[in-house]
């Protein structure tokens, strides 16, 4: 096995998140594993980015911090990312930048330093492909094949033209080419191509997209907000293919109340957004709730209260998503952790919403959102997803209806059979305030009693579609972790690693139905642990508090970040050993 | 054909005797039986106010919503089902405070639907707390020495944001107000009609009387011409002993928001039924 992690770090503005991503692509045509974290400023131009991607011969569980090679589009990138280079690896960097090469020596790595500026020049570009000739040094250091490098400039640089293809390309080989010839011998960690994997590489954000799609998602809109937008992008992207009108609001006020309207009518609306664009959303969310309408909100968490780290990653909506709004009404809750459960999710998430006629969010933050991992084709199976549309009322049915129809009929499980507007048999009132069977205004206290009981009836119901959590590792630990979303991925790994060194030290309990908690399911998973510890990026261990409120279940110790990055396995496993250390002292 | 019968719901409304919600209801009772709309084919969408509750007193279908958010959720259901014939029912609390940012949007964007604002120039649910669209001077319950603010001009506001059609009635003026629905009814784009509403019991200022006075129609007037927006621009200025009320602007031919999307070319999007699969090519955009 070959593993190597890589790092290109500059300004913003300097390609560095299309270039990875690029790069990823490049990687799986070549048959190679990655994982990549991407890390951006709030800003359009300058502030340091940078873009982090594992790849291996075999399956990756997780990014780790030690790092291989390091290109520096900046000086600051050095400054940053230095302390985290591995002996034997390597710092590309252009000679304008006037990097002391004997603080690069002292970490026991290869100075190399490359003209990427000049290089682009002669190739007949600008000083912007900079990006594109740091991937041809990559490819010409580490033994990979340029060619697929070259493969997906053409794909990217497609709609630009000939000539723009043309001239990346030219950049990418003399880069190459002057790499391997001066600096190929020194550097010994390799990327060499793997014949026949039938792999994609996809991040959640895209994974839940396609999800929608094949879920038949046909009504997205939104306000653009980072880390959510790209869910929008892509389903506008394919919207004419597809037949999916694809709307930008004015605020995310306007885009969850037009998924409203659009759910009414009978569309599958589903809304992506962050934490800002969700708090906006809320009162329409309880709106969605007491009308019964099914829509879907992704929640793509970043750091908050406010504007906070905007391009970041959290984990610390849970609480709020699960009790945003005033009053009471049924909702669903969900939040996948890997890319497989990104796309089941956001199908499900649409046929769970439609089946119990109320709104569903679901999770995930930036880290699971914009990481790019491969995943081998056969995961993603589109025939998987079947459309539920639960208790729709089809024009058939309402032809022979007999008698006024009540949208809010009382039911034993709470769902009423639910007719779209424009049928004459079914003419019917829906409003935000309380209301009889028919969808009238009504204040009397024995009907709110019995249509709140209705409504909030259907959380019990949904309980027949909540799974419990899923186990990883061995039944029998002495470590039980628990996590939910993103965590999982670096949360693996550290109990891999704890496994190998000693076996049966550590398992893990990951949810992704959190909401309504299926408590009967949960207790068999969650008794007869040694040890439980969340693993959460929040500051008040949400999961831990949710488990507590509806299994009673206390856990007592927690590894938390609020920091805006990602939990690697390297975080877990050293604030493991605080947490014991601080137990040893009482 | 439809007959105005057709449009009765056994629910009394809970406006106060007077109001002038009862003239814009029963206009708009009438002017959909005119057309010969039949209430299955009617979604009105509201927000929440005194006018927002008369799709409760109609056979119609109704979605009855947010403070305010009424112009987005009608969009929402408009841009999936355009064979509905979407109408608006909300004050000017509702529309224009809560909502005008809405309505710019929706302005803008041609939105194919009819926007009615019952506006009383007051809040009247909350129990007679100035509006935007209280004149300067207007005494209320939170203006104890007379409102600081100029008055929204709904007029001016919805030329500004390219609306197609710019109206404005008045609930005393019942054939004029059947006649000016109708209007709007057959505009393709959006149509706005801000109707002047007395409120009997919290507006002594802008009462039946006070418009009675005032208000000549702009159609009456032979030189006037509602395709010129700069004449519209002139006449949305003009407040006094005289108030202009009918079409100030209207602009026939300019394509709905609907008609851009490819999607809706042959017909509205719930009509089209969920796609069944998706091909397995759309992998290779991950390869």
């Amino acid at each position: 096995m070959s593993e190597l992690t890589l790092i290109i770090g500059g300004n913003a503005g300097q390609g560095l998140e299309s270039s990875g991503a690029g790069f990823c692509k490049a990687l799986n045509r070549g048959g190679l594993h990655v994982f990549s974290v991407q890390d951006n400023r709030s800003r359009i131009r300058g502030g340091h980015n940078f873009y982090l991607i594992k790849t291996s011969t075999e399956p990756i569980v997780s990014w780790t911090e030690p790092v291989h090679l390091l290109i520096a589009l900046t000086a600051e990138t050095v400054d940053i990312h230095l302390g985290k280079i591995v002996p034997g690896g390597a710092v590309v960097y252009d000679p304008s930048l006037e990097i002391d090469e004997d603080r690069i020596k002292d970490r026991e790595a290869i100075p190399i330093p490359l003209p990427l500026y000049d290089i682009a020049g002669e190739a007949g570009g600008s000083k912007m492909m900079a990006n594109t000739a740091a991937l041809g040094a990559v490819a010409g250091l580490t033994n990979f094949p340029i060619k697929h490098l070259l493969s997906v400039i053409e794909d990217n640089f497609r709609k630009k033209g000939d000539k723009v293809i043309n001239i990346n390309k030219k950049v990418a080989e003399s880069a190459h080419d002057h790499a391997a010839s001066k600096f190929g011998d020194s550097f010994k960690f390799n990327m060499e191509q793997q014949n026949g994997a039938q792999r994609m590489v996809m991040n959640g954000n895209e994974a839940i997209s396609l999800g929608a799609l094949v879920a038949g998602c046909n009504f997205v809109s939104a306000y653009p907000m980072t880390p959510g937008s790209s869910i929008f992008e892509w389903l506008n992207k394919h919207a004419d293919e597809y037949g999916i009108v694809s709307k930008q609001a004015e605020d995310e006020i306007a885009a969850v109340c037009m998924s409203v309207g659009a759910a009414h009518v009978g569309a599958r609306a589903l809304v992506p957004t962050s934490g800002g664009g969700f708090s906006l959303m809320v009162e329409a969310l309880g709106l969605a709730g007491m009308l019964e309408e099914p829509i879907v909100i992704v929640l793509a968490q970043r750091p908050g209260p406010s504007t906070s780290l905007a391009t970041r990653t959290e984990q610390a909506d849970l609480l709020y998503a699960i009790n945003a709004s005033q009053g009471e009404f049924p909702r669903i809750v969900i939040a996948p952790g890997t890319i497989e459960e990104c796309y089941e999710c956001g199908g499900r998430a649409l046929n769970l919403a439609e089946k119990y006629q109320t709104p569903v969010i679901l999770m995930t933050d930036q880290f699971l959102a914009t990481s790019n991992r491969t995943l081998d084709k056969n995961n993603i199976d589109l025939g998987a997803i079947k459309i539920d549309r639960g208790a729709l009322l089809t024009d058939d049915d309402l032809d022979k209806i007999d008698g006024e129809y009540k949208r809010y009929k009382f039911t034993e499980n709470g769902i009423s059979p639910r007719a779209l507007p424009g049928h004459q048999n079914a003419i019917f009132k829906t409003t935000s305030d309380e209301h009889n069977e028919l969808g009238e205004i009504v204040e009397a206290a024995d009907n709110r009693i019995r249509m709140n009981t209705k409504r909030m009836k259907k959380l019990e119901t949904a309980l027949a579609d909540m799974n419990p959590p899923k186990t990883h590792g061995l039944e029998d630990a002495d470590i039980t972790f628990v996590c939910w979303g993103s965590t999982l991925a670096p949360l693996t790994e550290a109990m891999n690693r704890l496994n190998n060194e000693t076996s049966n030290t550590a398992n893990i309990i990951q949810f992704i139905d959190l909401f309504p908690m299926p408590v009967e399911k949960v207790m068999p998973v969650l008794k007869n642990r040694k040890r439980l510890i969340t693993v959460e990026g929040n500051y008040t261990a949400q999961l831990g508090s949710l488990l507590q409120m509806t299994t009673g279940v206390k856990i007592e110790e927690h590894i938390l970040k609020f920091d805006g990055r990602p939990f690697s396995p390297e975080y877990i496993l050293e604030h493991l050993k605080k947490l014991e250390k601080r137990g040893r002292n009482g | 054909m439809v007959e105005v019968q057709d449009y009765y719901y056994p629910l009394k409304p809970t406006w106060c005797p007077g109001c002038g919600n009862f003239g814009i209801w029963n206009a708009f009772k009438s002017a959909l039986a005119n057309q010969n709309i039949e209430p299955h084919e009617v979604l009105v969408v509201s927000g929440i106010g005194c006018g927002s509750k008369l799709p409760d007193y109609t056979r119609v279908n109704s979605l009855m919503t947010l403070h305010g958010r009424s112009l987005a959720v009608a969009t929402g259901a408009q841009l999936s089902n355009h064979d509905l014939k979407i109408i608006l029912a909300h004050g000017d609390g509702d529309g224009y405070s809560m909502g005008g940012n809405h309505l710019i949007h929706a302005c803008r964007r041609n939105i194919d639907v009819v926007d009615i604002y019952q506006n009383n120039k007051i809040y009247g649910l909350t129990k007679g707390q100035y509006s935007p669209t209280s004149d300067k001077g207007f005494v209320t319950k939170t203006t104890l020495a007379g409102s600081i603010e100029k008055s929204v001009n709904p007029i001016a506001l919805a030329l500004a944001a390219g609306a197609t059609f710019v109206s404005r009635g008045f609930a005393g003026e019942l054939e004029h107000l059947i006649w000016l629905i109708e209007e709007a009814l057959k505009h393709r784009g959006y149509s706005m009609i801000d109707v002047f509403q007395p409120c009997v019991t919290f507006n002594k200022v802008n009462t039946y009387q006070f418009y009675n006075k005032r208000v000549y129609k702009l159609q009456e007037e032979n030189e006037y011409d509602s395709s010129d927006l700069g004449a519209a621009f002139a006449k949305s200025q003009e407040w006094g002993d005289r108030i202009p009320i009918g079409i100030f602007y209207q602009k026939k031919g300019e394509p709905t928001y609907q008609e851009h999307l490819p999607v809706l070319e042959n017909k509205s999007l719930v009509k089209h039924g969920l796609r069944d699969s998706v091909p397995e090519e759309i992998k290779n955009e991950f390869m």
